[in-house]
C-alpha cells in the first residue's frame, strides 16, 4: 500500500492495535500447535498461520454490534471480539471453562453476546445464516452489518451461491469474503474452479467483487471498511477476495507435501507480520525494540492463558446430556 | 385471509392460516419466508392475503433455494426474530437437510445459541403427487437431536400446535398433512389457545388394542375402529401429535392398559418412527404385553404416482382390521 494512503486513511492507534492482534494471533496459534505436537490437544488444529491479516483486518473494521460468522482460519476475529487466550485454550483442551463447555473443539467457538457465530465444519453453511442475520437487521431498521466468509473450496458449495444471491436480491447489509489460500485441504484452486479470480463469482449475483492482498492488514482493513460502510448505508452486499497462502497443512497433522516448496518460499517473504513491520519502519510507527516488546507482551498473555486452561476443570461425563434444547429465557430479544 | 369466527367451522388448512395470522398480529417478531407465499399466497393458499396485511418483508418471497432460506431463517432467529418457513412441499426439505440437522439442530448444544424457528412442511400422500410431492420425511429428522417435530391430525391440533411451535425457543418441524387440508373441519375456540408440544392425545378410548399413530393415519384408524367395534374389538387410538419429544407416558399408559400395540404410519416401514416406538414398548412394557407389537406402514419404495400403485402403497382400513384381528386372537 501507498504510505500516503495509509497515513491518511488509518489512524496510527488502529494500526498499532492491528499489529498487536496479529502478534497475539500468531503467538496463540503457535502455542496451540506446540500443545498439539506434545499430544496435549486432541483433534484438529486449523490455524491462520500466514493469513492472520484477514481476520485482524476485517474484524478491526467492524463496529462492536456488528456480527461475524467467521471462517475457520479467523482466530484474530475471536481475539478482537474479546475471547481471551485462556478461553480459547480451554476450548481447545475440552475444558468446561471454554465457550462450548467441552461440547465442541478447535475453532468451533461462538458467543452471541460478543457477536460471534459458531463455526460449522460444513464450509459455507454459515453464509446463509449471515444473510439471515443481515435480514433481521434490515427488517428492524438497525444500522448493523453481518460479515462472513469461507475459503476458495467453500465457494464451490451451493450454500455460498444461495447466500450471495439472496443477499443481493434483498440488498442485505452483509459483506462476504473468500480467504483464497489456494488450497482446500489438498485440492488446488485449479481443480476447484475454472476461473482465476474467485472475485469473478460476484458478477453472477449483481454484486461487486474486489480482489484484495490478504497479507496486507491495512489493505484488508480498508477494503472491509468500504464494504461495511456500503452495506450499512443500505447499498447492499460486497464480495471481497482476500488472496493469501496457507503456510501450514490443512490441519496440523497434515505435512502438506502436495504444496510446492517454492510457492511457500515465495509467500514467506509476504508474511503479514513481516509486511506490517516493514510498513511501521517506513512510517516510523515502530522499530525492532517495539516489535520485541509486543512479542514479549503477547507471549506472557498466552502463557497466562495456558495456565488458566490447564488448571480449568474438564466437564463431567453426564454433562453431555445438557443443552440439547433451549429454554425460553435464553432467547435473544 | 380467514377471520377467526367461533360460530363457523374451519378446515385444517384454515386452522393453520388462522394460527399464522394470529401469531403475526400478536408478535411482531414473527414473519414468514418461503417460495411463492407473498402475492400468490402459497402453493396451497395458506398465506393468501397475508402480504397485503403484513407487507412484503414479513411475508417474504424467497428465491428457489431451500438451503439458503432455511439458513437465513436460522440467522434471523438467532437475532431474536421468529421466522416461520414454508416448504412448498415437504419433499423439498431434503435441499435444506444440512442447514436443519447441522446448523439449526446443533447450535444451542454446541455454543448456546437458541434457534426459535418453525419449518412448515406439507407432507403425505393420497393426492397423486408422485415420488416428489407425497413424501413423509419426518423419519430423517426424528433421528437428529436438537429438533422438535410435530404432526397434527385435526384443525384444533393444527392451530394449537402451530402456535406452540412459533412460541417455542427451538427449531420445530411442523408436518402438516396436505390430504387433510380441505377434507376435515371443526369449530375452534374463539379465544387464544395452544396445544402443548410433547403431549399425545387419545383420540378414541378403547380397551383391547392400542393403535399408535399420527397425521392423516389417525382418521384411517378411527374409521377402522368403528368397523372393529362391530366385532367387539375395542381400539384405543393414541394420536402422537408430537414426534419429538415423544410422549412416552401416554403411550405406555395405553399399552399397559390394553397389553397390545399396533404402530401405524404413512412413512415407509424400515427404520421408521414405528420401529422406535415398538422398541420402546419392548424395553419398558414387555411384562405387560400379551402379543407381538405390530407395525402397519408402506413398503420400502418411493411414493408411486399411478392410482392403483399409490392405493397399494398407502395403509388401508383393511390393513388395520386385519392386524387388529390377528392381535385380538392372543
Amino acid at each position: 500500500m501507498d504510505l500516503a494512503d495509509v497515513t491518511r486513511d488509518i489512524k496510527q492507534a488502529d494500526l498499532l492495535q492491528m499489529y498487536y492482534y496479529l502478534r497475539l494471533t500468531r503467538a496463540l496459534e503457535d502455542r496451540i500447535t506446540a500443545l498439539y505436537r506434545q499430544g496435549r490437544i486432541v483433534g484438529g488444529v486449523y490455524t491462520s498461520n500466514g493469513m492472520e491479516a484477514i481476520a485482524v483486518g476485517y474484524a478491526s473494521a467492524l463496529e462492536r454490534d456488528d456480527v461475524i460468522a467467521p471462517f475457520h482460519r479467523d482466530m484474530g476475529a475471536f481475539l478482537i471480539r474479546g475471547f481471551t487466550p485462556g478461553e480459547v485454550l480451554a476450548h481447545y483442551l475440552g475444558k468446561r471453562t471454554g465457550p462450548s463447555k467441552g461440547k465442541d473443539g478447535n475453532v468451533h467457538m461462538g458467543d452471541l453476546k460478543r457477536g460471534m457465530i459458531g463455526f460449522v465444519s460444513h464450509l459455507a453453511d454459515n453464509l446463509p445464516v449471515a444473510t439471515g442475520i443481515a435480514l433481521a437487521f434490515k427488517m428492524r431498521g438497525e444500522r448493523r452489518v453481518a460479515f462472513t466468509g469461507t475459503g476458495d473450496g467453500g465457494t464451490s458449495r451451493g450454500d455460498f451461491h444461495e447466500a450471495m444471491n439472496f443477499a443481493a436480491v434483498r440488498k442485505l447489509p452483509v459483506v462476504f469474503f473468500c480467504n483464497n489460500n489456494q488450497y482446500a485441504y489438498s485440492t488446488p484452486q485449479r481443480l476447484q474452479m475454472a476461473i482465476h479470480d474467485v472475485a469473478d463469482r460476484a458478477k453472477a449475483y449483481g454484486m461487486p467483487g474486489e480482489i484484495v492482498d490478504g497479507n496486507d492488514v491495512a489493505a484488508v482493513y480498508l477494503a472491509s471498511r468500504r464494504a461495511i460502510a456500503k452495506a450499512r448505508a443500505g447499498e447492499g452486499p460486497t464480495f471481497l477476495e482476500f488472496k493469501t497462502m496457507r503456510m501450514h497443512g490443512h490441519s496440523e497433522h497434515d505435512p502438506a507435501k502436495y504444496v510446492p516448496r517454492e510457492l511457500l518460499e515465495e509467500w514467506k517473504k509476504k508474511d503479514p507480520i513481516l509486511k506490517i513491520e516493514q510498513l511501521f519502519s517506513r512510517l516510523g510507527y515502530g522499530d525492532d525494540a517495539y516489535f520485541h516488546e509486543i512479542g514479549e507482551r503477547v507471549k506472557k498473555e498466552v502463557e497466562i492463558g495456558v495456565e488458566f486452561a490447564e488448571q480449568s476443570p474438564l466437564p463431567e461425563g453426564p454433562e453431555v446430556l445438557e443443552g440439547v434444547f433451549a429454554t425460553e429465557s435464553e432467547v435473544e430479544s | 385471509m380467514i377471520v377467526a369466527n367461533a360460530q363457523s367451522e374451519v378446515t385444517y388448512l384454515e386452522a393453520i392460516s388462522q394460527a399464522l395470522d394470529e401469531e403475526m398480529a400478536r408478535d411482531e417478531r414473527v414473519f414468514l419466508m418461503g417460495e411463492d407465499i407473498g402475492a400468490y399466497g402459497g402453493a396451497f393458499k395458506i398465506t393468501e392475503g397475508f402480504m397485503a396485511k403484513y407487507g412484503e418483508w414479513r411475508v417474504l418471497d424467497t428465491p428457489l433455494a431451500e438451503s439458503g432460506f432455511v439458513g437465513a431463517a436460522i440467522g434471523a432467529a438467532m437475532m431474536g426474530l421468529r421466522p416461520v418457513v414454508e416448504m412448498q412441499f415437504a419433499d423439498f426439505i431434503s435441499c435444506a437437510f444440512d442447514q436443519i440437522t447441522e446448523v439449526a439442530a446443533k447450535n444451542h448444544y454446541r455454543w448456546g445459541a437458541a434457534v426459535p424457528m418453525v419449518i412448515r412442511a406439507p407432507f403425505g400422500g393420497g393426492v397423486h403427487g408422485g415420488p416428489f410431492h407425497s413424501e413423509c420425511p419426518e423419519g430423517w429428522f426424528f433421528h437428529s437431536p436438537g429438533l422438535k417435530i410435530v404432526a397434527p391430525s385435526t384443525p384444533y391440533d393444527a392451530k394449537g400446535l402451530l402456535k406452540a411451535a412459533i412460541r417455542d425457543p427451538n427449531p420445530v418441524l411442523y408436518f402438516e398433512h396436505k390430504f387433510l387440508y380441505r377434507r376435515i373441519k371443526a369449530t375452534l375456540p374463539s379465544e387464544d389457545y395452544i396445544v402443548p408440544i410433547g403431549k399425545a392425545d387419545v383420540k378414541r378410548v378403547g380397551h383391547d388394542i392400542s393403535l399408535i399413530t399420527y397425521g392423516a393415519m389417525v382418521h384411517l384408524a378411527l374409521e377402522a375402529a368403528e368397523l372393529l367395534a362391530q366385532e367387539h374389538i375395542d381400539l384405543e387410538i393414541v394420536d402422537l401429535r408430537t414426534l419429538i419429544p415423544l410422549d412416552k407416558d401416554t403411550i405406555y399408559e395405553s399399552v399397559r392398559k390394553t397389553s397390545k400395540a399396533i404402530l401405524l404410519h404413512e412413512d415407509n416401514k424400515t427404520g421408521g418412527i414405528g420401529a422406535e416406538i415398538a422398541a420402546l414398548i419392548a424395553e419398558d412394557c414387555f411384562d405387560r404385553l400379551d402379543g407381538p407389537v405390530l407395525r402397519i406402514a408402506p413398503p420400502d419404495t418411493p411414493v408411486p404416482f399411478s392410482t392403483p400403485l399409490e392405493e397399494y402403497f398407502l395403509p388401508k382400513v383393511s390393513d388395520i382390521v386385519a392386524a387388529a384381528r390377528k392381535l385380538a386372537a392372543y
